[in-house]
Order: structure tokens, then sequence, then C-alpha cells
């Protein structure tokens, strides 16, 4: 435990210390939530949901989105420690590969629900109603998730790839997709029944739900399911991902 | 006691056989150096004894734990200086230790102690809140290995540790390393490619060319083989000096790049003569210098080449394998 938590607590020192970075990661999803929380605002009706407009509907998902692509990049972030060597120095030691590849994951997911928690706290002056305490726990809760799934799924990916060549193709063929079908600008309840089969197929679709449950109340999946699904799906993600950086050659 | 036992270490990638059966083995407290031109394979020697290689054949056992059958073991009673570059660039020299220590599980009060004593050992100690990015390459070389010390390893090793610095900085290297084998009585097993490393540092040396060894002694032992002296002699016409030099006051003669290296006894009686030869036939000579055998010729000796040839062919092989379209 002493191990995870040294690896732990590198990511968060880094973290803190690229401010830039955390300025810089801020400002697309901002910027998804300003133009098309006012924008569409006034256009899109959402079925279902009484009362609360496009910009409600799609704080959950902006705040899954910077959860999602900040957790991926941590994980990613191996392939640095590789180019840059600092891996050999960890692989060296007498650690277990679990042991650094979870140390490392649960960086991620903190440092991605850190962002996720300023996109919240933003929200709060752009339209979104304070959800009690008990709402703001399950967003938490949802986020730490969707953090620890995709830190690890960067991770797998990270075991696999040489160096940031590839970074371009999964950016745009793993985790554009995962955030696209995820439900997170759209409602999936009136998709096409196909479309919404793909979904559901998406861990992020669950992750989402579970954020719209905590702070809006409703959501087109049950919270119960959310939390089965998503969690079935991290554990799954880390048991990947520990397997890949197992066998990733320095 | 033998603090490091090596037999048949094998190693191939994709059918290339980068460390070729080598066997040695090295005394507890000794300084041991691998010396041998680039791509000679003693960063993949080094690697397969802290364990980040598999070996294809052949076993060691580091501090009598084999490196197959016990890695953590074996990780725990090294330390380990690598090739390139391993340090957070984004972390303080403080916290780049620290993150060591506590890898190696050393508890907070013993390793805040060690911190502070290793990084004044390597006069790091007023830096150390600084982040390592601001550090010059010589600074880094040497946290590094105050970091490869933090556990206490019963054997450290060193690759390459001097390279690209400038030779204020290695004289000054030499001297840490030369007094952490004889205060703290650390096994030392550094590789190099610098002659004069090993002359200086190393009280045995493995002269290792093409994944093997090819020979194996004191650096004064393996230059008291030779015996005698060397001349060395640069000219336009070095290909036509060796037919000329038939005298059998010679021992052996070589030619490589350029120059001719003439092996042999007394050479203060003999060098007139032999530049009366070459001038007698007609040869230009740029330069020529006796000196007493070193490294460079012990390697010549051995494999008919310099070093820098041997270098230039594995570059050559390299660019071979990395040619787009063969992964
Ligand atoms: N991972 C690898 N895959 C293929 N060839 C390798 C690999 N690592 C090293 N080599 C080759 O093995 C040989 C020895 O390399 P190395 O041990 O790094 O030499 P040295 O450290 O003596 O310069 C070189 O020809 C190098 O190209
Ligand atoms: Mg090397």
């Amino acid at each position: 435990m002493d191990i995870v938590y040294t690896l732990w607590l590198r990511s968060i020192k880094r973290y803190v210390r690229s401010k830039s970075r955390i300025l810089g990661s801020l400002g697309m999803p901002l910027f998804l939530l300003l133009a098309l929380g006012f924008g569409l605002n006034s256009v899109v009706q959402i079925p279902g949901a009484q009362g609360a407009g496009y910009i409600e509907f799609i704080i959950p998902g902006i705040i899954a989105m910077s959860v999602l692509f900040t957790s991926v990049f941590s994980g990613i972030q191996i392939i640095w420690d590789k180019q840059f060597g600092f891996l050999k120095e960890t692989l060296v030691a007498p650690v277990s590969r679990l042991e650094i590849m979870l140390g490392q994951t649960f960086g991620g997911a903190t440092t991605a629900v850190i962002q996720g928690a300023i996109i919240l706290v933003l929200s709060l002056f752009i339209g979104l109603q304070f959800p009690g305490i008990s709402g703001f726990l399950i967003a938490f809760v949802f986020m730490l998730l969707i953090g620890i799934c995709f830190a690890a799924l960067g991770i797998a990916i990270a075991s696999k790839m040489e160096d940031m060549h590839g970074f371009q193709l999964i950016m745009n063929f793993v985790i554009f997709p995962i955030f696209g079908l995820s439900g997170a600008l759209f409602p999936i309840e009136n998709l096409p029944a196909w479309v919404r089969m793909v979904t559901y197929l998406d861990p992020l679709t669950y992750g989402v739900e579970g954020i719209r449950y905590g702070l809006l109340g409703t959501a087109a999946i049950s919270p119960v399911t959310c939390l089965a699904v998503l969690g079935g799906s991290t554990a799954v993600m880390i048991v990947i991902g520990a397997a890949l950086f197992r066998k990733a050659s320095i | 006691m033998t603090a490091i036992h090596v037999e048949g270490l094998t190693k191939e990638f994709d059918g290339f056989v980068a460390v070729d059966a080598i066997s040695f083995d090295i005394e507890e407290g000794e300084i041991f150096g691998l010396l041998g031109p680039n791509g000679a394979g003693k960063t993949t020697t080094i690697s397969m004894l802290a364990t980040l290689l598999e070996p294809t054949a052949g076993t060691a056992l580091v501090n009598g734990v084999d490196i197959r059958g016990d890695q953590d073991g074996v990780r725990k009673s090294i330390g380990i200086v690598f090739q390139d570059p391993s340090l957070d660039e984004e972390l303080t020299a403080w916290e780049n230790m620290d993150f060591h220590g506590r890898l190696y599980r050393i508890p907070r009060d013993v390793r805040e102690e060690r911190i502070s004593t290793l990084l004044r050992l390597v006069e790091l100690d007023d830096r150390k809140d600084s982040l390592v990015k601001t550090f010059s390459g010589g600074m880094r070389r040497r946290l590094e290995i105050a970091r490869g010390l933090m556990h206490e390893p019963k054997v450290l090793f060193l690759d390459e540790p001097t390279l690209g610095l400038d030779p204020q900085t290695r004289n000054h290297l030499w001297h840490y390393i030369k007094s952490l084998n004889a205060d703290k009585g650390v096994t030392i097993i550094l590789t190099t490619h610098y002659m004069d490393e090993a002359d200086r540092l190393c009280d045995r040396i493995a002269i290792i060319d093409r994944g093997t060894i090819i020979a194996m002694d004191t650096p004064e032992h393996l230059k008291g083989l030779i015996g005698g002296d060397v001349i060395t002699i640069a000219s336009p016409d070095a290909a036509s000096i060796p037919a000329v030099l038939t005298a059998e006051w010679i021992t052996r003669i070589d030619l490589h790049d350029g120059r001719v290296t003439v092996h042999l006894r007394e050479a203060e009686s003999h060098i007139a003569e032999l530049v009366g030869l070459l001038g007698s036939h007609a040869i230009e000579i740029s330069s020529v210098s006796i000196h007493k055998p070193t490294l460079e010729d012990v390697f010549l000796y051995y494999t008919g080449r310099t070093m820098r040839e041997e270098e230039a062919d594995a570059a050559a092989r390299m660019r071979m394998m990395h040619r787009p379209g063969r992964r």
C-alpha cells in the first residue's frame, strides 16, 4: 500500500506543479459548456426533464468528459516515463508491477476527479442548482469510477505503445468515440434502437448517467445499474491494464 | 566472497547475439570494469544482471541470489545508475531521493537522514529543493549515483557513468566512485568505452567486443601482456608500411584507419632505423609517436581493430535495424 501511495504522491506533485496544463485542460470543457449550453439552451428541448434546460443537461456530460480526458492522459503519461527513462528506476526496485500500476491509476484518477470537480463548481455559477450533499457524493463516486476506469485504459494503451506517435490515432478512434457515444451531449432515450445499443456498450454512458442522477435527480438509466456496470467495467479495465503493464518492456 | 558470479550468460535479440555466453566472477569490494566499444553488449549484460532483461541462456548469481530465481532478492541488494537519464525532471533533487527511499521501503527517519548525508556527499545539498530540470549533466549524474546508494546496496552498477561529461566533472566523479568503494566497501561494476576511465578506476577489467569477453585481468597485466613499446605512425601511405617493416625486432604490426601500430622492444634504439627505412622507400610520414601500451593497444592486439572502427560497425548495424519497413 505504501508503494501505491508513493506513486500516487508523485502523480499529485506533478499535477499540482503543472499549472499551465491544469488551466489548459479546463479550456475545452468550459468552451463546450458555454458554447453548446448557452448556444443551444433555447433551441433544444430535453424531453422528460421538466424545467431543466439543455445547459443543465450537458453539465454532467462535460464533467464526465474532463474526467475522461484527464484520466486517459495521465495513464498515457507512462510513455513519457518510458522515454525519459524514469520508468526504469521504478521497475528495477523490489516492488511488484501491480503496485506501480495501481499507484499510477489512482494518481491519475485523483487528478481527473479534481479537474471534474473544478468544472462542477464552476457550473454552479452558470445555472446548476445545488443538488444537496448526497447528490454531490453520488456524482463524486461516479467521477472517481470514471477516473479509475480510464486511467487504467490509458495505462493499457501506453503499455502497448513505444512512443507518442500513435497518440492522435488513439484520440480519434478511442477517446473521442467513447465520449461521443456516451450520451454526454444528447439524451439516449430517443435514439434509434441500434445507436442506443452502441451507447449501452460504452462504459462512460453509465458514468454520465450516474453523475446526471446525482446532480439533476433524473437519469435515463437507473443509478444502481450505472454503479454495477461502471464498477464492473472499472474492475475489468484494471485487470487488463495490470496484465498489459506487467508484460510491457522498457 | 564472490559478489557476482556469471556463467554462460547469453542474450539474443531476434537471432542477433548481443551477449554471447560470457562468464566471469567479481569479488566483494572490487571495482570491476566492462570495457568495450558502443554496441559491444555492456548495457545488455548489466540489464540482465539487474533483472531488467531476461537472459536467453546462462545463469548469474548476484550476492548469491539467482537473477532468474529471485528477482526481488537481487533488486534489494543492488543499486544501478543507468546509461540514459532516469530522473523525474519535474521533481526536486530531494523528492527524487525520497521517491526512491519510499520504493525501497526505508523508514522515514532513516530515509531523511540518508538523503541529507548522500546529498552532502555528492555536493548537491544546497540545491536539494531545485527541480532536476534545472540541473547540469554532471549534477544529474551525481544525483543518480546518490540515489543508487540510498538503500545501501552491496553492489552498485554504473553504466557509462561519465558519458558526455566534461573532463573536470569526470575527474570529480571518478573521485567519488573511488572513495565510495574505499569507504563503504561497495562492490562496483562499471561499464565504459573510455580507456583512461577503465585504467584509472578499475581493479580488474573485462574487455568485451561483439558480445564476448576477449581479455580479463588487471589493467597492469593487460598492458604488460603486450610488453615492450608501441610506435604509432600516421601516414598517407599507411597501407604500404607493413610490407616495408619486416625487421626481426618488430613483434607485431597492425594497420588501421590510416595508422600503423608497431609493437617492439626498446623503441628508443630502433626509432631512427625505422624512420630511415620508411624514408628509403619514399613513404611520407605525417607523425610518429612512441608510447607504452595502453588499453587501446590491448584492444587492437586482441581484435585487430580499434574501438573506433568497432563502433562505426555497430552504428552501421543499428541503422540497418532501424531502416523503415523492417519493423
Ligand atoms: N532491445 C534490443 N533489441 C534489439 N537489439 C538490441 C536491443 N538492445 C540492444 N541491442 C543490440 O545489442 C547490441 C549490444 O547493445 P548494448 O548492450 O547496448 O551495447 P553497449 O552498452 O556495449 O554499447 C547492440 O548491437 C544493440 O544494437
Ligand atoms: Mg551501453
